[in-house]
Parts: C-alpha cells; structure tokens; sequence
C-alpha cells in the first residue's frame, strides 16, 4: 500500500501536544461522522507513572478525601509496580463533564492514538448515554462534589480531630458495599402534585362510590393495627436496603457532621455503582470503539502499516481469553467478551444467517450495524445486555459452558454447554454472574425497636444457602452497631424456606457516639 | 478539547494517605521492620526495603460470602464435557472459582508492601536515643543555611518587599509634591465653578491645573528606584557533630565470626549517629599489642598477630582526639568490640587510662563482648569473666556513660543495640 506521508498523523514513536491533537481530531471525524457517537467534552491530561498510581489510589478520582485505606491502596500498587509484578493502565478515564482522560506520558504515538480512541470516545460516549450513568451519576457536578468532600472532611478533621473522622470513615466504609441505592427512589412529590393526585383521588372515589360496599361484613379492629404497624414502617422507609442512608436519616445519636460524613461515603459509593454493573459493556464499547477507529485511520492512510502491526499487538492481548485450564485464566476478561459481543451485534445487523434470524428478528439484517450498538449501549447494563444479546454462535465460539457446584455434593456437574439444549441455560447463568442484584449480599434493614431497647433488625436473605463469611460479617456488624449507638442483630434468613439460619450480634462500642 | 500538562504538577499527592496507613499499622510495621532486621545485611538497612504485615490489622471488612452452598459458572474453552457430567471436585476451592478473587487482593494473610528508607529507619530507630546528645554545639562552615540580609535593589520578583517598595514611593512622592488625586478634584471643582463666576480667577486656576498635571505625570506613582527587593545571603548554622571511636581487639584470638559481630554493631551505631548528627566521623582504631589507626576495609579485613594490651588502643585514640577531635567541639562516642583477653599486667593501667581520660572526655562508651557462637559453656557451669570484663565491672557502677554487653550471636546483636540506647536507660543508670 502506497501511503502518502502527508496523511500520516504521526511518524515513529514519539509524540507531543499537536500530535495528540492531530489524534484526536482525527479521530473525533471517525468517531462522530462515521460511528454517530456523542461525548461529554473531552480534557486529555498527560501524567507520569507516579501521577498514575496516586489515581489508582483514589480509584481514578482526581480529588478524593483523606483515609489510610487509600495510602494502602498506593502503597501496595507501588510495591507490585516497582518490582515489575503489575504493569500500570495506559489510560484511566473519568466520567465527568469535561470526561478526563489520563494518558501516560511513556505511551507511544500508537498506543496514545489507541488510548485516545479507547477512552476519549469509547467510554465517553457509554458515559454520555448509558441509562445507568444518566440515572445515577452527575458528570456535571462530580468533580466540585469531591472538592467539597474533600474540604469537609479536612474541616471536620480540623474540628472533631483525626482520630474521630476515622472511625466515622471507617465504619462507613465497611458499609459502603450497602449504601447504594438499587432502584430508583421515589421522588418526595411537591405541594402542588400533591393536591392534584388528592383531588384525582377524590373524584375517583365519589365516582365510584357505592353504599352497598359498606354492608360487606369483614374483620373489625384488626385493619387499625396493621395500618399503625404500616405508617410507621413507611416513615422509618421500612425495609431499607441502602444502611448508610438509613444510618444518616434514623441513627439516633450521630452528631451532623458525622451524619454527613455518611453522606459523602454513600455518594461516592453510588457514584461507582453503575460501573460495577457495566464492566462487559463499558469495556466492550470502548474496545469495539477503538478497534473500529484505528482500522478506519489505518484505511485512511493516515497510520502506517507498522503503527497498525503495533496497535494490532495491544489489541490483541487486551481481549485475550484463556481458557478454563489455562493457567492464566482468572475469570471472563470482560474487554474479550465485551469485544466479541459487539462485533457480534455488528455482524447479526448487516450479516446475519438463518440463525440470527430466528434468535434476533430485532437487529438480525438491519443494517446499520452502529445504530443497533449505539441502542444496546443505551439501554441495558451487563446482565440485560447478556441475557438479551448473547448469540449461540458465540457461545459456540467460546465453547462455553455451565458448571454447578453445590456443596453438599460430591461432585461438580456440567449443567448445560454449547449446544441446542444449552444455549437458554448457558445464557441465562451468564448473564445472572453479572447481575449485582446476586453478586452483593442482600441484607437489608428489617424492623428496629424504637420502643424498647432500641435494637436494630437486619435480616440477609440467604441465595442458594451462601451464608456470610461469619469473622467478616461480624466486624462490619461492630462497625454498624458503632454508628447506631445500640445492640444490632443480623438475621440470616434462607430465602425459599423462611428458616433462620445464622444469627449475629453487635453492641456498640463507645468512641463514635458518646 | 483540552490537552493538559499534568506531569509539572507537584508529585507525593498521596503522601498524606501514605502517612496515614502507616500510622494506622505502625505497631505492626514496626515489629516488622525489627524482624526483618535480624534478617538483613546491615547495608541493606539503609535502603529501607518491602516488609510484610499481617493483613488482619489493616483489613477493610465487608459483607461477603463465605464458600459453600450452591454455586454456578459460566466457563469458556469446553473440550469434552456434555450436559450431565461430573466433575471431581478440584482441591483448593470452587471449581475454577474466577468470581471469587477479588481485585484488590483482599483476603490474603499478610499485606505486602515498601518501605522508603527514611520510614524505615525512623521506625527502626524509634525510641532509642542518644545519651548527653547536643550537649556541645560548635560552628560548622560547611553547612549552608540561608539568612536575611537586608534589602537590595536588584532580585527576583518572587523576593519583592512590597511594603518597603511602597514606603519608598511614597516618601519620594512625598518629596517631591507630587500632587495628589483630591487635591487635583478639588482645583478641578473650584475651576468649573469659577468658569461661572470669575473668568480671570479661572485662568489662574487653569494655569495652575495644568501645572499640577504636568507635575503629577512626571513624577511616577512608582519609580523603578523605589523598587526593593529582600535579599538572603547562605549562613553557616550551627549544628552538633559527632565522632565515632571504633576500637577492636584484632589478635589472633579474634575470629572472623565475632569480627562479624562487631561490624554489625558498629554499622549500627553508625547508622543511628547519622541520623541524629549532621555531620558523623568515624575513625578505626585496631589493636593487638600495639594500636594503629586504619581505614576500615584494613579495620574489618587485614589479619594480624600479636599479643593483646588494650592501653595501647585508649593511647592511640586519645592521640587522635587530641590532634583533630578537640571534646570541646566534638560530641565523642567510643564503642570498643574485643573477646575480652587483655594481658594481665595492663588491667590497671587500662581501668586507669578509661576513667581519667577517657571517660570524662567522651559522650558514651559501649563495650561489647563478642563470644563464639558454640561457646556456651557446658551446661551448669558460670561462663568464665573475661579479664576485661572484670576490669570493666568494678568501673561500671560509677560510671553512668557506660555500657557493657555480650554477644554471641548474630540475631543478639540488634536486641543488645536497642537495650543499650532504649529512651532512658542512661538516665535510669545515673539516677
């Protein structure tokens, strides 16, 4: 191929600021006109190794406030680092308005052209339009919120001492797994809807009244009980699934700034939760994302040959998957599986065969491969998107298969593989491994005892008999327990038979309350 | 789109977090660092290195499920299996288990991870101290400090004595007459109404206006001869220094085993003076029947013959002291390694020589008695005094600067170093 060295973006392996710019350009062309994406406004910040490891500290946040689990965090990644254990990430992207890019400055052109693709366009663009991060994240307002954190926190500390901020932290961190909302809360309706919804409902019932209902005879007395019980079961938002939050509103004996301290863990915690729910998909678009725009520049005569042989190599081992028995193997890469699904969607739209057909009427010969991705990358998080857009042929291709492993058996059994019979199944128990609903324990705020001793209920409805890790449990207990002021109780409960099956108390300690 | 340099911006952003963990594992990192310094070449000491902590004192606790019950897989690269087969359990866990690792390698028994040398040594050396430090203070050229020396007309931007530049533009407008704002206002109000009234007095004021004016625009608010800058020239600063008097029986009857020994207690001690003096000398005094001073691969290395009297070494080091180490300048510090042999008719003069020279002229003495490793003795029996030993010990009880101690093995070495420098055993010793 005859390549004009003009059209290049780039020679050899060194880059500076226009090179970036040239990249980035080019690719924004790719990206928008040919790929129809729509992105945050980008900010590429070019950072050192060291500047890389102070990221993933603070989990890639800019500003984060101060706790020791973070300096844990560095100290670990650095010993890994130094002594060649763990290469560091080319890039880390942040999901906010302007969405920061970090790129490390030991990158070559290839790979900041790869990187720019990847995370300036491709995780942009899921960030810009995943339902998950338009419910529950706020690009706009991240980084200002974690400024504020941060002041608070140091103001706090200042104020109440180190020592009494880190036991809040602490304790809030060892919950902070459970300070997420799941669903999407109700909104407190305003005055004026409010009134509206009363009158709806009063016109309803006058239409609808009827005396006879009066003369149907039913339990008397009975009803006033329960609807006491239920109102004060709705005030206390009875059962809550989110602690922290329950923590902040209910707890009796937080003081307002260790309430707030609460707050920010909480917000932060649910600041993440749509990433862990999208990793397949994050990954996946980023990945089919990059990969389409490095071929299309390489087309357009503006990579060479070699830069492309470069950047075919980085893919490569990105979506790398070793098999089960493979020593490497650590689980489904989900840059691998997220990578061959779209290319599968991509296929099924412009290419698909009689299978297809019968799987994905939806998608399978519609063409426009872009639009079918762009309206998966919208809709659904990793589960959905597995249990939705899972073809057999890829199944097939990854030769997978469905493994049980019940404990009180003596041996592992192949539930379902590749094949006709399979596919349902196989899909189904994929797409449940991804599904945080299953992943995290369910333990939720059952009943507290605001009569007497002011006990708190918890109850964790047991799946498939997967009881807590009891020394564990117990210590995230002690810390609830710190921040409730009295006695907690945890339940487990199996959830098909009802029965008790483990119980664990806490009583508080003193130091966080006084 | 934005490109922003961030590699400029100061590094260490994760310092203060750094800082804390290690706060918050401190009595964990420092038994740490005490275990892994009987480990250790003492070379290695100060490179600071990884140390290994148990993970339960740092752990993050979270809800989690423990292993067991019903567990399912997806699993890619199916070779043989078809529906309905089973598998033997492998050791070790779930089958294949990739959900159960977790990212931040939680879980784990021992959390491993580096020490910069500072944190290490400072935990390493952390609460011992140095008896009759900084009793003497004496002036060193060489080491640099800066001091404020007035202000100069020259500098950079970054030294701009605001005040004093403003203090000398006004003194100089002040001078000079230039006018000021309100007294221009002023003239400018009697001129409009005297243009009503008076046209010749307006005139006057015109003229005078203008004059003003031209004034006020000559001479500057600011002149760049007001400008001042604070100048800063380099200081010598006081600081302490130290010497170090290593003394080491070298006869035939030392081994190389308790050479070793002595080394290391030397390195130590060179180690701990470094950190707490500026500026640390060490000189190597080796003695047989006769004493000389050496340079330290001779000191450590070279081997010799000959008898044993210790006087000789206390001579040669006082002639050393009296040439280039003056007690009035120098914090003076001896450490005296031997196996314990003197030759009997040079006791007295020994315990003569410490206690009327020596003694009052040094911080701190440390005699250490190195031993064979499989000299034990046989059990039931006292081990035999050394002559020096005995000598040693009639002198101790009243003398509060020094210290003896045995030593016959390698790991004895830091817990005997610590022993002696331990936060008040001096202080106990002269109370």
């Amino acid at each position: 191929m005859s390549v004009t060295s003009d059209r290049l973006l780039f020679k050899g392996a060194d880059w500076d600021f226009d090179t970036l710019r040239r990249i980035h350009d080019a690719c924004e062309e790719i990206a928008v006109g040919e790929l129809g994406l729509s992105m945050y406004p980008t900010r590429i910040e070019v950072i050192s190794a060291e500047q890389m490891l102070d990221a993933y500290a603070a989990n890639g946040m800019p500003v984060l406030y101060r706790h020791w689990s973070f300096g844990k965090r560095f100290a670990r990644h650095e010993t890994l680092y130094r002594k060649g254990f763990q290469g560091l990430a080319y890039e880390i992207v942040i999901n906010s308005s302007p969405c920061l890019c970090y790129v490390m400055e030991e990158n070559t052109a290839t790979m900041q052209a790869l990187v720019i693709a990847h995370a300036a366009f491709g995780h942009n663009h899921f960030f810009r339009n995943n339902h998950l991060f338009l419910e529950w994240t706020d690009a706009h307002g991240i980084l200002d919120y974690l400024e504020f954190a941060r002041s608070y926190i140091m103001r706090a500390e200042d104020k109440y001492g180190e020592a009494a901020v880190e036991r809040v932290l602490d304790a809030a961190h060892a919950l902070s797994s459970h300070g997420v909302f799941r669903v999407p809360r109700r909104r407190v309706p305003d005055l004026a809807s409010e009134e509206k919804r009363e009158r709806e409902r009063r016109q309803h019932e006058e239409r609808i009244y009827d005396d006879l209902w009066r003369t149907i005879p039913g339990p008397k007395n009975a009803p006033a009980a329960k609807a006491e019980e239920a109102r004060r079961r709705a005030l206390l938002q009875l059962p809550q699934e989110n602690l922290l939050y329950f923590l902040e509103k209910t707890a009796p004996r937080l003081r307002p700034w260790q309430r707030e301290i609460l707050r920010i863990v909480r917000h932060v915690e649910q600041y993440f939760y749509p990433q862990r729910q999208t990793k397949v998909m994050n990954e996946g678009c980023a990945t089919w994302v990059h990969h389409r725009i490095m071929t299309r520049l390489h087309e357009q005569g503006r990579l060479t040959d070699g830069h492309y042989l470069e950047f075919l190599h980085s893919h490569t081992n990105v979506v790398f998957q070793p098999t089960f028995d493979d020593p490497r193997y650590g689980g489904i890469n989900p840059y691998a599986l997220g990578f061959a699904m779209m290319e599968d969607i991509a296929r099924i739209a412009t290419a698909p065969d009689a299978e297809d057909r019968e799987w994905f009427p939806d998608i399978a010969g519609r063409g426009d491969a872009e639009a079918a991705l762009r309206e998966a990358w919208a809709n659904h998080r990793d589960d959905s998107f597995i249990a939705q857009y899972l073809s057999p042929r890829l199944m097939r291709k990854l030769r997978m298969f469905h493994l049980v492993d019940d404990q009180s058996e003596e041996e592992l059994q192949v539930g379902a593989i590749h094949d006709e019979r399979g596919y349902r199944r196989l899909r189904r128990a994929l797409a449940r491994q991804y599904d945080v609903g299953r992943l995290d324990p369910d333990i939720q705020v059952d009943d507290v005892d605001l009569t007497g001793d002011r006990r708190l209920i918890l109850r964790h409805r047991v799946l498939d008999r997967q009881m807590l890790e009891p020394e564990e449990a117990r210590q995230v207990l002690q810390h609830l327990a710190d921040l409730w002021g009295y006695g907690v109780l945890l339940r487990e409960v199996d959830a098909a038979t009802g029965a008790v099956l483990r119980e664990h108390h806490a009583s508080a300690r003193p130091g966080i309350v006084e | 789109m934005q490109i922003v340099d961030r590699r400029l911006n100061p590094g260490g952003k994760s310092l203060a977090n750094r800082q804390r963990f290690l706060r918050r594992a401190k009595d964990m990192v420092r038994e740490a660092v005490r275990d892994s310094a009987g480990e250790r070449s003492l070379k290695d000491m100060e490179r600071g290195g990884e140390v290994t902590i148990p993970a339960s004192g740092v752990k993050e606790p979270h809800f989690r499920r423990a292993a067991g019950g019903l567990r399912e897989h997806v699993l890619p690269g199916n070779k043989e299996y078809l529906e309905g087969d089973t598998i033997p359990r492998p050791r070790g866990g779930a089958g294949g288990g990739g959900s159960e690792g977790s990212p931040d390698g939680e879980g784990e028994d021992a959390f491993r991870f580096a020490l910069t040398q500072e944190e290490f040594l400072d935990l390493f050396l952390e609460d011992l101290e140095l008896p009759e430090l900084a009793k003497k203070r004496v002036v060193e050229g060489d080491a640099s400090g800066v001091k404020r020396a007035g202000f100069a007309t020259q500098g950079s931007p970054a030294n701009l004595a605001l005040g004093r530049t403003m203090r000398n533009a006004m003194s100089r407008r002040l001078a000079l007459r230039r006018p000021k704002p309100h007294e221009l206002e002023e003239l400018e109000e009697a001129l409009r109404q005297a243009e009503e009234t008076d046209p010749a007095e307006a005139e006057a004021l015109r003229g005078r206006l203008a004059l003003l004016r031209a004034r006020s625009t000559r001479i500057p608010y600011i002149d760049p001869i007001d400008v001042r800058y604070r100048q800063f020239e380099p200081a010598p600063k006081p600081i302490a220094r130290a010497v170090m008097f290593c003394l080491m029986d070298v006869s035939g009857s030392m081994t190389e085993g308790m050479k070793d020994l002595a080394k290391r207690f030397y390195l130590l001690l060179h180690l701990f003076l470094k950190r707490r003096y500026k500026h640390v000398d060490v000189v190597f005094i080796r003695h047989t029947h006769e004493a000389k001073e050496v340079d330290e691969e001779t000191f450590f290395r070279s081997p010799e013959t000959g008898g044993t009297v210790v006087s000789t070494a206390f001579e040669e080091m006082l002639k050393v002291m009296e040439a280039r180490y003056s007690p009035a300048d120098w914090n003076i510090y001896v450490a005296q390694a031997s196996d314990g042999d003197n030759t009997s008719a040079d006791n007295d003069r020994t315990a003569h020589l410490l206690t009327d020279r020596v003694l009052p002229a040094c911080q701190y003495f440390a005699y250490l008695e190195v031993g064979r490793e499989d000299d034990g003795g046989p059990i039931g029996f006292m081990p035999r005094e050394t002559e020096l030993w005995r000598t040693y010990g009639k002198l101790r009880a009243a003398e509060p600067r020094m210290a003896m101690r045995k030593v016959r093995h390698r790991k004895d070495i830091y817990p005997v170093f610590r022993d002696l420098f331990r936060k008040g055993a001096v202080e106990g010793a002269k109370s």
